[in-house]
């Protein structure tokens, strides 16, 4: 980073961060809009990829964290910017990175910082009317018991109780003080409904026609979980689209905040709860990077190989599941769910468990391979997936529906997937070769032989191909990794409970099957991370799916939706 | 339920009528076509949802149980999967996709989120299992439950249906069945029954 030269573009308002374990720079806030334009524009980090906020308590200080990349490759840029907790407000980076919008929604949902100059700044995740942002420090919950875990009163005596038993109703609820339910008026969907533009069109004989609003969700059999979609209507087609989401909001970072550093990896399966391996991974990485500990080779080869497993069965699940939205009713379903319950068999040999693998550990893998698992991998992978991978590109990608639906529709070009700071394969269908295995790389994945997928029409096929040609490219990865693959140790160091961190903020990335998932961690020094956060590539994808559909019919929306995959426990956390 | 089940009423047929006559009762008959013929929600809160698609597709098929007709509306459903967290912004939209079900109706919690709140239970947006909603018939452990343990869950429900008496189901019981309240998202979830008591609260305050 010696090559970016910020002191001579801004002589007062950014400084390099010197507080010990921190990198970046911390910017003055109202510096900040001008910072970000010549990042830019002028040092080519036209990425945004992460905003979150800290709450350092102790300083009076809420604490904004941007991570910037170049889509051409390289490391990252963090910058910072620091308000009074009390008089929290940043200017919004809405108009230089849109893909800002959802992320400073969430700040200001979770962590109440306003952000100046946002277009559209409701709750996100909870609803309007919520009281308090609960990601400060100061927030305590209905079921609060201690700040860190283990409690006192279960450890190590091993006593316990129920929740319920110490609320006054006997339930997860806590109300403010004098509130009075009678009297109160709900706020209900209005700020919702509000920020879709009303539209209304006059015809030639003076007739005043209203544009109908239609929600999708959040109970609907396309939406993949409970995800709402509230759209304004002309006709058919779509004037204005949000989505709606929260609905399955389990409060992932004020929990991961309250565990320990290893309590925290059985929660990480749970984001994207159809490749968990890959979560894992991402956290381990974070982690490491403040602990600094070396990898065995032997784990490091498991680790892609767990990964690109998932990588695989998340993509065939994710076809599968997106012809069923076309109305290709669970047929092609059927086909990728028999091929995944095979890998599925593998992560259970390894891990035992099926879907929550938690199977990494600071330093390595919690397991080696068991007898019989590598031939059962090499059985799969050099025999059986190539054959069943083009058996569904042969039933499905030249279907003539199919095509019809897909091709041309649901248009996000290069420009606008980088703008909105779109991942994954979303990113690489608009034509932008980024995948941090190679623009970036960790773990060993520099080793390995394989192509970056891209396709250039950035429609919904091409969103729909290029995760046959991952699931390609991923089975080329494994076939090295498996021949490649030492005898040898798979933990460095002793197992342990309870890992010492040291002071000091680190972002794991890694390039999941959705996109970059990233873990943002503070620690300070303690056995509990003070600030863990997830940048949770399906809820960031979801910023340009208002913009993809906007003169699409409805029904599109619902082929658009399952293009950009979402997993609702990772979109919501 | 084994057909000489259904056949065994406790009366005595001829032998020149047998093969050709089967006395049963009205429950037996009754149950025998509600079991085989439960109609889930087609409806996935969280990560159970994946198993629950993997347990109805071809390796496992819960269709072996009549169980394949998965209905997107509560309208058509007999079964209510709740198979996930179950979180207060969602809290409303369950109690009034229940409601809208029409009775029979039955609700298996699968796993440990919607059992008690599971893992997540101390969250501030996560209720403490859906049974604090709606009422549950069967509660199947896990995180999430295998297929095989849905499918035991289901075989429990099965066997929970055997034991209804038409006299005593509460949908066929005189008068209107009342609908669950539905809670209302305020400050924090309302449930409807709560308000004296916040009130009181809220004056002591």
């Amino acid at each position: 980073m010696s090559d970016l030269d910020f002191t001579t573009r801004f002589p007062t308002g950014v400084v390099a961060d010197e507080r010990k374990g921190y990198e970046g720079y911390i910017v003055d806030a109202d510096k900040l809009v001008e910072f970000a334009t010549a990042l830019r524009d002028e040092f080519g980090f036209d990425y945004l990829s992460s905003v979150t906020g800290v709450d350092y308590i102790n300083e009076g200080k809420l604490e904004v964290v941007y991570h910037a990349y170049k889509t051409t490759g390289g490391a990252g840029l963090v910058f910072k910017t620091q308000v009074d907790r009390e008089a929290a407000e940043v200017p919004s980076l809405y108009n230089i990175y849109p893909g800002a919008d959802f992320q400073e929604r969430e700040a200001w949902d979770l962590m109440g910082i306003k952000f100046t100059g946002h277009p559209d700044l409701r709750r996100i995740l909870l609803w309007e009317g919520f009281e308090g942002h609960p990601l400060r420090k100061d927030w305590k919950e209905p079921y609060f018991e201690e700040d860190v875990k283990p409690f006192k009163s279960r450890w190590p005596e091993g006593d316990f109780h129920r929740a319920e038993d110490k609320n006054p109703y006997g339930a997860n609820v806590q109300y403010p003080d004098k509130f009075d339910p009678e009297k109160w008026q709900p706020e209900g969907e209005d700020a919702l409904y509000g920020s879709l533009a009303k539209y209304q069109t006059t015809d030639e004989s003076g007739l005043v026609t209203d544009h109908i609003t239609v929600n999708l969700g959040p109970q609907h059999p396309s939406t993949h979980g409970v995800f709402r979609i509230a759209a304004k209507l002309n006709g058919e087609t779509i004037v204005n689209l949000k989505p709606v989401m929260g609905y399955l909001h389990r409060n992932h970072e004020k929990i991961g905040e309250r565990n320990t550093y290893l309590q925290n990896m059985p929660f990480t399966d749970r984001l994207d709860y159809l490749s968990s391996m890959s979560n894992n991974f991402g956290y381990a990485l974070a982690v490491e990077k403040l602990l600094k500990v070396e990898v065995p080779e032997r784990a490091e080869y498991l680790r892609v190989i767990m990964a690109e497993l998932t990588r695989i069965q998340n993509h065939l699940f994710a076809i599968g599941m997106f012809l069923n939205d076309l109305g290709a009713f669970f047929t092609p379903s059927l086909y990728a769910i028999e091929e995944r319950e095979l890998i599925l068999d593998i992560f259970e040999m390894v891990s035992g468990s099926r879907m929550m693998c938690n199977y990494f550990r600071f330093g390595g893998v919690v397991r080696d391979l068991p007898e019989g698992a590598l031939e059962k991998i090499k059985g799969l992978v050099l025999d059986r997936l190539p054959r069943k991978v083009d058996e569904m590109d042969r039933f499905l990608s030249e279907n003539e529906i199919l095509r019809s639906r897909t091709v041309g529709q649901g248009y996000l070009s290069a420009e606008d997937a980088i703008k909105y700071s779109a991942a994954g394969p979303m990113l690489r269908a608009s034509g932008i070769p980024y995948d941090i295995r190679r623009a970036d790389p960790y773990s060993i994945y520099d080793r390995f032989d394989f192509d970056v997928a891209v396709r250039y029409n950035g429609d919904i096929y091409d969103r729909y191909y290029i995760r046959l040609d991952e699931v390609r490219q991923s089975l080329r990865i494994l076939e090295q990794a498996i021949k490649d693959i030492p005898e040898g140790e798979i933990l460095s160091g002793k197992p342990q409970y309870t890992v010492r961190v040291p002071a000091g903020e680190s972002y794991g990335r890694v390039e999941g099957p959705k996109g970059e998932l990233g873990f943002y961690i503070v620690s300070d020094g303690k056995a509990n991370p003070y600030r863990y956060h997830v940048r949770a590539p399906s809820f960031i994808n979801l910023t340009a799916f208002g913009p993809m559909c906007v003169g699409l019919k409805v029904a599109d929306v619902v082929a658009v939706l399952g293009s950009i995959d979402i997993v609702l426990g990772e979109t919501d956390r | 339920m084994e057909n000489n089940e259904l056949n065994s009423p406790g009366y005595e047929i001829p032998d020149d009528m047998k093969s050709v006559v089967s006395i049963t009762t009205l429950d037996k008959i009754y149950n025998w076509g509600r079991r085989s013929s439960v109609w889930p929600m087609m409806f996935g809160l969280a990560c159970c949802a994946i198993e629950m698609i993997a347990t109805a597709a071809s390796r496992y098929d819960f269709s072996r149980f009549g169980m394949e007709v998965m209905r997107p509306s509560p309208r058509q459903s007999d079964l209510m999967l709740v198979s996930g967290t179950v979180t207060k912004k969602m809290a409303p939209t369950i109690v009034r996709l229940y409601n809208q079900m029409p009775e029979p109706k039955y609700v298996v919690a699968m796993g440990a989120c919607a059992s008690g709140g599971g893992p997540f239970k101390e969250g501030y947006n996560v209720v403490s299992g859906v049974d604090k909603l709606i009422p549950v018939d069967v509660y199947i452990p896990g995180c999430p439950p295998t297929p095989q343990a849905l499918i035991n869950g289901l075989i429990k429900l099965q066997e929970l249906i055997d034991t209804q008496s038409l006299k005593t189901v509460r949908w066929y019981q005189k008068g209107e069945l009342a609908a669950v309240p539905v809670p209302v998202l305020g400050p924090d979830l309302i449930y409807p029954k709560d308000i004296p008591a916040i009130q009181e609260a809220g004056k002591e305050a």
